[in-house]
């Protein structure tokens, strides 16, 4: 039986405010347990939330950006539920009026665009992080009280490929906003993941299992195609999906149900008396949108225009904020975009790959790179020697017309040079001359290769080419 | 000279003339404990010496002093002070001590007050009679068989009683107000706002203020100007000024418009309370007041709405007492889920337990429009009748409570008939504007009666001033119980 997978995802994402939330504690990630916290964030007994406005100030950012219509008032809400993590029992998040709804975010599925609409995006607070031992469980509470944002799609998607592509473009956009980390293995950025399955041209949903655990936007990916299996599979065996938590182990590749013994939540959520509900200033809105950076897709669609890349091209150059910054640092200073896409895309992403640096981080600078090119262009250098001479840039740093210089590397354009070396080869190599000579053309190959080797690839190899036939005609 | 038996603003007068210093104060509210504090009962925490520390502290110096310089004052155990005990009368807190001052604390101690101890109340400011506390009920002192009203009955009666000059209470649906009352002193509740709530444990969010308990008007005047005022850490206190109530109050009332709401004047009520606010009445009006007959439509709604709203945020704001970081945690326990039962089955008492439960009815899921919406809708009702009201009169005068004190243990097993104690006083929170309860008789058992005058929101200081010009011309808050 085929059917059709419906996926939708709830995304949380830690703001990357310098205090937390309702208090004045640091969000600094990596501190000794319990040392980013005060009687407001560890709810003590009388102390109250105060909201700390840049948190909403960014999470208004990321809803703008999102096409989403952003709430006229802001109003909190208490949701009550017992958990050791939770200090006062109850989290302030927003319940029936959330910061923002109704927005919507493109992936590009195969060649096509397709549109997977927002539901709502709220601001709450984090929780403390529990650490279970043997016999007995911690709790570090610096986390609690850093200000997250929970950002739920509609069941939009239709395969694990259209979740992971959905994490993607909105991890793209929210680093182009720079509103997080975004580091789902230091938790930074979440994602639960909701799927069903139902048959192809059903309207009804199906009974759907919600995935959690996943830390890495390949282990949501991985844990949607189980979880689709798994249920194709009980669905095909006419046995009934149990609608349940399921938690996603990386190590065996499989899901699991949570098996937790609370029964269903009843989260009493009521408006939280300690935060007066205030109109969202539409002053403060525009100045928001005003502070927000030109994003992805438009990006793409000005580099197409502007350095008439091709789409593919455009696209992954426009991905990240930091490729594109590189991109057009590059492109202003050298003449043909084209090439610098291409050298972004191939030796660069290889290096970078192989390496794991990020492209923010790498010692190949702009300006050393268009530099290279020029040299390529000038003649100064061959397209060979730049390859190496790269890799050399990218681990030092030095600027490339002094390490040519210093090393040498300066395509020999002494015609006196090039032909002592073309007539030591031949002279070396008598039967490859006399091969070429009797019109075995394929010969000069391996000539051309002995005069590179000999001048450590110095030299221009069209040009040894042709003084090379000159010679050997000549000699006819 | 008893000094334990004098006002703040007396005792002011003779420490500036240095007829006496701080330490004498302390020691004459030492003895006064000594031997009234058996009977009372009306001290949750107290500590001679570290009071006596205290005033020792309060050196001699050039530098300015502060308005309650080397004044004494009870805190109600439901206020944070750092590094003491605050436990609001509740096992479930026994032995916690904040690690922070509540705003109102840190306010005192900047007046140069001497913070002496705390009081009792009930448990968690939950009920009429300061008799759910873990720490056994708070005595009235003109009858200790009889309750000294709640929750801030242990402030009331310290004050009442001589062991206290002042003291701050807290008032959710009248807890300031009724005890005052049924104990012959002063008690104001401000305005929803006018006072940090930050670091008052809290009860019903929406409906606390922490206000000031005293012999009469003018402390209460000095107090509240001392702890009033916006906060940064209280996102629901006010940014506005706070003028000198204690100067502003002295002006007469001549012409002032005062109502008498009708529905304050019902069926059941005590004979002797009404005819007492009956000659009080005539009393403001031959101050110059104009008194007129008027209607607060709604107040028959205020007690099922106040049951409603305040156990709903109670339920929530007690979740936190759940063993896992602060207060009582129970021994042997099998989980998580055993640890949170068991610690609050031996925690709370059955009042906190009775209104946890009940509040958390009203939020849940399926009853939550039945209950909690449908009382936040009656809530506006009640608030739309004191704008209208105050559309009109300045001030509007009812009776604090339907009667004088009751006996100890005699409405305790009978919720209902104990809610009823506050009918008066809760709308005043549900509307979030401020009154004052001053005494204004006596029964023929010698309980005091207290007369309760509420204001438009932010407008202390008409209240202040109505209270003040009455006090002026009786003698209720002079008499003395015989303890």
């Amino acid at each position: 039986m085929s059917y059709e997978i419906v996926i939708g995802l709830e995304v949380h994402l830690q703001l990357n405010t310098k205090s937390k939330v309702f208090c004045g504690c640091s969000t600094d990630f990596g501190s000794a347990p319990n040392t980013q916290t005060c009687p407001v964030c560890l709810g003590f007994p009388g102390s109250l939330p105060v909201l700390n406005r840049r948190a909403l100030e960014l999470g208004a950012k990321v809803a703008i950006a999102l096409n989403c219509q952003i709430a006229k008032k802001i109003k909190f809400d208490r949701k009550n539920y017992f958990y050791p993590d939770l200090p006062k029992d109850y989290q302030i998040s927003q319940f029936d009026n959330p910061l923002a709804q109704h927005g919507k975010l493109a992936i590009i599925a195969g060649e096509v665009e397709k549109i997977i609409r927002v539901r709502r995006v709220h601001l709450e607070e984090d929780t403390g992080k529990l650490f279970h031992q043997k016999d007995a469980s911690l709790i570090d509470f610096n986390r609690c009280g850093i200000p997250l944002l929970e950002i739920v799609s509609e069941p939009d998607m239709n395969s694990p490929e259209e979740a992971y592509l959905y994490l993607t473009a909105l991890k793209s956009i929210l680093e182009y906003l720079d509103v997080s980390d975004c580091n789902m293995e230091e938790g930074s950025l979440r994602c639960d993941a909701n799927i069903s399955l139902r048959n192809k041209g059903d309207k009804e949903l199906g009974t759907k299992t919600e995935i959690k655990n996943m830390n890495s936007f390949k282990g949501v990916k991985l844990a949607l195609e189980y979880e689709a299996k798994r249920q194709a599979n009980l669905l095909d065996a006419d046995q009934r999906i149990v609608q349940e938590t399921m938690l996603y182990n990386a190590e065996k590749g499989i899901t699991e149900p949570m098996r937790s013994k609370e029964e269903a939540h009843d989260y009493r959520y009521f408006p939280e008396p300690d935060l007066v509900p205030f109109d969202f200033e539409k002053s403060l809105l525009e100045e928001i949108e005003k502070d927000i950076p030109e994003l992805p897709e438009p990006k793409k669609n000005r580099f197409i225009k502007d350095y008439q890349l091709s789409n593919y091209d455009a696209a992954i150059m426009a991905s990240d904020k930091s490729t594109a910054d590189y991109f057009e640092k590059c492109a202003a200073l050298y003449r043909n975009p084209k090439t610098v896409t291409n050298w972004i895309m191939g030796d660069i992403s290889a290096y970078m790959r192989d390496n794991n640096v990020s492209i923010k981080d790498l010692k190949l600078k702009p300006e050393n790179l268009s530099s290279m090119l020029k040299m390529i262009d000038g003649g100064v250098i061959t397209g060979k020697i730049a390859k190496t001479l790269l890799i050399e840039i990218i681990q030092t740093g030095k600027d490339p017309e002094k390490l040519v210089k210093e090393k040498g590397l300066e395509q020999i354009s002494d015609i006196g040079l090039l032909e002592a070396a073309i007539g030591s080869v031949i002279a070396e190599n008598p039967k490859s001359a006399e091969d070429f000579k009797n019109g075995k053309d394929n010969a000069i190959m391996f000539l051309v290769g002995k005069v590179m080797q000999k001048t450590k690839g110095r030299a221009n190899p069209n040009k040894v080419n042709e003084m090379l036939r000159e010679k050997l005609k000549g000699a006819k | 000279m008893e000094l334990n038996t004098l006002t703040a603003h007396a005792l002011i007068e003779l420490l500036n003339k240095k007829d006496i210093s701080p330490i004498d104060i302390c020691n004459n509210i030492i003895n006064r404990i000594d031997k009234t504090e058996k009977t009372l009962n009306a001290l949750a925490h107290f500590d001679k010496e570290k009071s006596r520390q205290r005033c020792e502290n309060l050196r001699e110096g050039t530098e300015k002093r502060g308005r309650l310089w080397g004044i004494p004052i009870f805190i109600k155990d439901n206020i944070s002070v750092k590094d003491e005990l605050t436990t609001c009368s509740s096992k479930i807190l026994k032995d916690f001590r904040s690690p922070y001052n509540a705003t109102v604390i840190e306010k005192l101690l900047a007046a140069n007050a001497v913070l002496m101890g705390k009081t009792n109340m009930d448990e968690f400011a939950f009920g009429s009679s300061t008799e759910t506390s873990c720490y056994g009920p708070t005595r009235n002192p003109w009858d200790p068989k009889r309750i000294p009203g709640g929750s801030s009955g242990g402030s009331a009666a310290a004050v009442a009683g001589d062991e206290a000059i002042f003291a701050l209470g807290s008032d959710t649906g009248g807890s300031i107000r009724q005890p005052a009352g049924v104990c012959g002193v002063v008690g104001l509740k401000p305005t929803y706002g006018r006072v940090s709530r930050y670091g008052l444990i809290a009860f019903a969010s929406s409906l606390d203020q922490i206000g000031p308990i005293t012999k009469d008007v003018e402390d209460a005047a000095i107090l509240l100007k001392t702890i009033s005022g916006h906060d940064e850490m209280d996102s629901t206190s006010a940014d506005m000024s706070v003028p000198d109530y204690a100067s502003g109050m002295k002006k007469n009332i001549k012409g002032m418009k005062i109502g008498i709401p009708k529905e304050y004047f019902i069926e059941g009520m005590d004979k002797e309370v009404k005819d007492s606010i009956k000659l009080a009445i005539e009393k403001l009006e031959s101050l110059g007041a104009i008194c007129e007959n008027m209607s607060l439509p709604h107040t028959e709604y205020a007690v099922s709405v106040y049951y409603l709203v305040a156990t709903a945020e109670a339920s929530s704001n007690l979740a936190r007492f759940d063993g896992v970081q602060y207060g009582l945690r129970a021994e042997n326990i099998k989980s998580i889920i055993d640890m949170y039962k068991k610690t609050r089955k031996e925690g709370f008492g059955d009042e906190a337990k009775r209104r946890i439960i009940l509040g958390t009815f009203a939020l849940s899921s399926g009853y939550y429009d039945a209950y909690y919406l449908k009382a936040l809708k009656a809530r506006t009702l009640i608030r739309k009748d004191f704008d209208e009201a105050f559309k009109k009169f300045d001030a509007i005068v009812t009776p604090t409570s339907p009667t004088a004190a009751f006996k100890i243990g005699e409405k305790i097993s009978d919720p209902l008939t104990m809610y009823l104690s506050d009918i008066f006083t809760i709308s005043a929170n549900l509307a979030g504007i401020p009154g004052i309860s001053i005494p204004c008789g006596f029964t023929k058992n010698n309980l005091p009666v207290g007369l309760q005058i509420l204001g438009k929101p932010f407008d202390e200081e008409t209240i202040l001033k109505v209270a003040y010009n009455y006090e002026q011309n009786t003698d209720w808050h002079k008499r003395k119980p015989a303890l």
